[in-house]
């Protein structure tokens, strides 16, 4: 596919009403979803929920089955994977075993009819970007899981692909490699500028790569926004217990006045509040506040574990309906399991959800 | 006490004082002797005239006397019989190998109505013993005029290989990992293409592995040849050694020199492709 960088646009991915069956089985229920030129779009969720399929429906590896899909206008639903002017990195990396690593790279550039000189110049060019030059030799089974990470993307790089896939890349490195590979992918995205599209479980690597997360689950959309958006402004409470580590603790409550009170384990005022009697109240780690001993205006509660993390300590506590509560102390103020400890929250830091289909709530 | 029981607790029997590997290598050590001993003594007696043979059958033979196999070279048609069980079993396995791994192919990649029937179909061919149907055979064969011809050979031979090349070759194929084709389908390669230059340099160990299975009973056969073929010069190998086994009033001599020249093909192929089978192609390709 030509690049059309006169017209300063690379690549504008539309998905209307999508929905994938197998069978009978409805894996993608209506996916409507905007993508930008040159974002990094990451499809974060549990697994199962969709998100590697929606990105084999928009690489045409499996064909759509209702719905349409448009890059920069053109309808794209009956165009063969090679023809959309995308490429993808698969997450075994899916490397030709019996070619070498140049082979590897060249073997895409050839078929999409480039002459010898460019098929070349493409590989040569990729493999100093991405430091592949003293392994163009080897078979894939000779290198390191990093460096196969590294051919998978170069081989997808050579083709020059308006739109670039990839299904959770991270996923067969370990840890430590992890987070290098995570910062080359973004400094890659930045380099070359192409549109990006990422798939992962991991909200860590969502939430550092993307310029736009799109959170799914069972299927659907849960929510589209910026990492920002999505911790600040959850729009439900799947996407709020999703973003965010250790998880956004959900207590049922109760209005009383201006206090938010929980059955039998005291009330807590979290200031301005939304309309309703009874929510579910969402709190981050960093929103609540601890304090020695009951007796005291906020919630009671039961100390079950602290964890020590060096910079900061978690400390889980059990409120008197049995949920269980994450708080941040400072590593100076750790708590003993079974200590008793009252909770306040700081105003304008919790979050609302409606008790009934868990939408986020407005004060 | 103590010491009398840690005595008895540390008499190494065969296992420790071999370790498991130790016992294993004598296993494995006496099958191959086991294994070797009749070709050893085959090669052995070919070059031995027929009162040594009875003489001494285990004495190593005085290499240098070589006048069995200048007779057979001679005073047989070697050379012919050997020549027709080249092109009998190279057509055979050019045959099997190309329609065995066509059909493996579309049987373990595409998934499509019927594709377990058409598998069990094949299967159903490893339960046939085909000699039952010699006598339907011939006639079929009589009746397409082929009797006395190569090519009856040829397609009883491919019939005969196709089921169990289908068999190993779509178990292997179905286990090639599908990202690879997903991969090669977004770099633009043609179905055609895909199975030629992706999947099969893949499935190389498994061709190996079902030539291997087929071309030594292919090779080796004598029964069909028996039936098919009379005419002299369309012999088989196997078939044409018998031949001067009664003309000689079996000079042993003579038979074993035919054999070890027989047999040597097979062994060379299957030395030189040994290393294919052995070597994991995929390794590596996928974590």
């Amino acid at each position: 596919m030509a690049r059309e960088h006169s017209e300063g646009i690379v690549a504008q991915l539309s998905l209307r009403g999508i929905r994938k069956r197998f069978r009978t089985t409805d894996v993608l229920h209506g996916i409507d979803l905007e993508i930008g030129d040159r974002e990094f779009v990451v499809f974060v969720g549990p697994s199962g929920c969709g998100k590697s399929t929606l990105l084999r429906l928009i690489a045409g590896l499996d064909p759509i089955s209702e719905g349409e899909f448009f890059l920069n206008g053109h309808r794209m639903n009956d165009v063969a994977p090679s023809r959309r002017g995308i490429a993808m990195v698969f997450q075994s990396y899916a490397l030709y075993p019996h070619m070498d690593v140049y082979e590897n790279m060249a073997f895409g550039a050839r078929l999409m009819g480039l002459d010898k000189a460019e098929v070349e110049s493409r590989i040569a060019e990729t493999s100093r970007m991405l430091r592949l030059e003293p392994l163009m030799q080897r078979k894939p089974r000779e290198l390191s899981g990093g460096q196969r990470q590294r051919v998978a993307i170069g081989r997808a790089l050579v083709r020059k692909p308006d739109v670039f896939l990839l299904d959770e890349p991270l996923s067969n490195l370990d840890a430590a490699l992890r987070s290098d590979v995570r910062l080359e992918i973004a400094k890659l995205h930045r380099d070359i500028g192409g549109t990006m599209i990422y798939v992962t479980h991991d909200q860590v690597e969502a939430m550092t790569l993307a310029d736009k997360i799109v959170v799914m689950n069972a299927g659907r959309i849960e929510q589209v926004g910026s990492p920002r958006q999505l911790y600040e402004t959850p729009a439900n409470t799947f996407v709020a217990t999703f973003i965010g580590s250790p998880r956004m603790t959900l207590v049922d409550v109760t209005r009383d006045g201006d206090r938010l009170g929980v059955a039998n384990g005291g009330s807590v005022a979290t200031g301005a509040l939304p309309p309703g009697s009874a929510f579910k109240l969402g709190l981050r780690p960093d929103a609540v506040q601890l304090q020695r001993g009951q007796g005291g205006e906020g919630l009671t509660a039961t100390v079950v574990y602290t964890e020590y993390l060096g910079d900061n300590a978690y400390v889980y506590a059990r409120l008197a309906d049995n949920t269980l509560l994450s708080a941040r102390t400072t590593p100076n103020d750790l708590f003993a399991p079974d200590e008793l400890v009252t909770i306040t929250v700081a105003p304008g830091a919790a979050h609302y959800f409606s008790a009934a289909d868990g939408r986020r709530l407005e004060p | 006490m103590s010491t009398a029981q840690a005595s008895y607790y540390d008499r190494r029997g065969i296992m420790g004082t071999l370790g498991r590997d130790g016992l294993l290598q004598i296993i494995l050590i006496a099958n191959t002797v086991l294994m070797l001993a009749p070709i050893i003594i085959m090669v052995f007696s070919a070059f031995k005239t027929t009162p040594q043979i009875f003489q001494s059958p285990f004495a190593i033979p005085d290499f240098t006397q070589v006048a069995n196999f200048l007779k057979i070279w001679n005073e047989t048609n070697f050379l012919r019989y050997l020549l027709n069980s080249f092109v009998v079993t190279g057509a055979s396995m050019v045959l099997i190998l190309t329609l065995g791994t066509m059909a493996a192919y579309a049987l373990g990649r595409y998934a499509f109505t019927g594709a377990n029937f058409i598998l069990m179909f094949f299967l159903a061919g490893l339960t046939l013993p085909l000699k039952l149907a010699i006598i339907p055979l011939f006639m079929l064969m009589r009746d397409l005029s082929i009797l006395n011809n190569q090519l009856s050979l040829i397609f009883v031979y491919t019939a005969m290989g196709l089921p169990t090349t289908v068999f190993i070759m779509t178990g292997f194929i179905r286990s090639l990992p599908s990202e690879l084709e997903d991969a090669a389908r977004m770099d633009g390669a043609s179905e055609a293409r895909i199975m030629w230059s992706i999947m099969l340099p893949l499935v190389r160990p498994a061709m190996v592995i079902a030539g291997i299975q087929n071309v030594v009973p292919i090779w080796n056969d004598f029964f069909f040849p028996l039936v098919f073929i009379q005419n002299d010069d369309l012999k088989t190998l196997p078939q044409g050694l018998t031949n001067f086994m009664g003309e000689y009033t079996t000079d042993w001599g003579v038979l074993f020199s035919g054999l070890t020249l027989s047999a040597a093909p097979i062994i060379i192929i299957y030395i030189v492709l040994s290393k294919q089978f052995i070597a994991g192609m995929t390794s590596g390709a996928v974590k």
